[in-house]
């Protein structure tokens, strides 16, 4: 993993950031710094700007205006290193309908440069609960087994941050406390967490900070 | 969390080898996009025989034109299908930010297309015989240059154009609207070279002709290369 960002190196600092879809600003002139060790608690309704937020911060997207900055790196500029330390969980799943668990998480694995892949790969759907379908294709899955398998690819990075969307979502109750598990987890090994939902108990309980969007911009909650 | 520890992120040549195996690997898995295309190129050389009537004069003469329009059409399927399965799921946004080089996902994706394009040819030169009753006079190794530089010519800007219109909603439409009058240049060279491999080459053109789809191989590929991190990241 890489190392966690040092004391004085925010984990997360937007300056001024907007994006824009067409005519419609999904996130207007946003400023919030998350300080390194901290987790972040992300509110809103729907439409609010989270997701979009996220996918800024993944370097999925480019801002419009302002600068995202990841663990001290230009989320824009240095492009490639941040997305070296940052995983996204996202409403899409990022698996390929026609491969099988094992082999989704193989060709991450490969790309990662990780050492003995399938090893690796094994031992993830062991700890999401889906060895008994490693070798099953994706497609045959259920919303719940795909979420699954996408948390088993978001740990294959071994995140210095973690971006979770929704990660609650599709999971039966006992997902929802594995899911608990594993962020619990990620923060315990020094990753840092930023999670969008809309079970604010359960994320309150999970992050020290909060951040509530409303039409794009930040208000307080 | 489990003890994963990427080693060193691995080489562009590597990167294009790992995506290129996984896109194998699918379409191995389906079978779809090969059958598809199989029996749509076949029917295309079915067609135009038909469509020509029985002057097997013209047939003979234009065979060459004949088996590369029909793997141009083909193409379009292709092209299309290899990033169906990329925008599926958002997977092409899951190997940027795993990351993996936009250079190695154009080289692994038009590689991949080159080659489908290339099985398509081999299983269409024997119908294209069979159908059109020409046969092979200066050598298979020509007709086999030709299939090559023919398919990689084809795949090149077609993975651009296919990556461009992967996201649109008339994509179908689009991408042979851009990629069509693009390959111009070589799908004449390539039916010109096909159809000097089957009638013969007197005049000594053929080197030419293949000269030529070198140089149209060179550029596309160069540009694909140059400007393919812009069309996904952009």
């Amino acid at each position: 993993m890489p190392p966690p960002p040092s004391g004085s190196t925010p984990a997360l600092a937007l300056h001024d950031v907007s994006k824009r879809y067409g005519r419609r600003w999904a996130l207007a002139r946003l400023t919030y710094t998350l300080p390194a060790g901290r987790s972040l608690l992300l509110t809103g309704h729907n439409g609010s700007g989270k997701t979009t937020l996220l996918r800024l911060v993944a370097t999925a997207l480019g801002p419009t205006a302002g600068r995202v900055e990841v663990l001290g790196r230009d989320a824009v500029t240095d492009r490639e290193a941040v997305r070296r330390d940052v995983a996204l969980l996202s409403h899409a799943s990022f698996l390929y309908e026609d491969l099988t668990a094992q082999q989704n998480l193989m060709v991450l694995g490969r790309l990662l440069g990780v050492d003995a892949p399938q090893d690796v790969a094994d031992a993830l759907l062991n700890k999401v609960g889906l060895t008994r379908r490693t070798d099953s294709p994706v497609r045959g899955f259920s919303a719940g087994m795909r979420k699954r398998l996408a948390i088993a690819r978001l740990l294959m990075k071994a995140p210095a941050l973690a971006l979770l969307d929704e990660p609650f979502g599709e999971l039966d109750p006992a997902g929802i406390q594995d899911m608990e598990g594993v962020i619990a987890e990620l923060k315990a090994g020094g990753t840092t967490v930023v999670l969008a939902t809309h079970l604010i108990e359960q994320g309150l309980s999970l992050c020290e900070e909060r951040l509530h969007l409303q039409d794009g911009r930040a208000v307080a909650a | 969390m489990s003890a994963v520890k990427p080693k060193r992120a691995p080489g562009l040549l590597k990167t294009t080898l790992v995506l290129m195996r996984k896109d194998l690997l699918i379409e191995w898995r389906t079978r779809a996009r090969l059958n598809a295309l199989i029996f749509f190129a076949m029917a295309t050389l079915l067609l135009f025989s038909f469509a020509l009537g029985p002057d097997t004069k013209l047939l003979e003469r234009n065979a060459g034109g004949y088996l590369w329009l029909a793997i141009l059409f083909a193409s379009v399927l292709s092209l299309g299908e290899s990033f169906r399965v990329e925008t599926e799921n958002a997977c092409l946004d899951g190997v940027r930010l795993a990351p993996a080089d936009a250079r190695a996902i154009f080289l692994s994706k038009a590689l991949g297309n080159a080659l489908l394009l290339l099985a398509l040819a081999v299983v269409l030169v024997p119908v294209m015989v069979a159908l059109y009753g020409v046969r092979i006079v200066t050598g298979v190794g020509d007709l086999a240059g030709i299939l090559v530089l023919g398919s990689l010519a084809l795949s090149a800007p077609g993975t651009v154009y296919a990556a461009i219109s992967s996201n649109a909603r008339a994509r179908d439409v689009l991408l042979p609207l851009l990629l069509f009058p693009l390959v111009i240049p070589a799908l004449l060279s390539a039916a010109k070279g096909t159809t000097l491999v089957l009638q013969g080459d007197p005049m000594q053109q053929l080197g030419s002709w293949q000269g030529l789809l070198l140089g149209f191989n060179l550029i596309y590929w160069g540009v694909g290369f140059l400007l393919f991190p812009r069309v996904i990241e952009d």
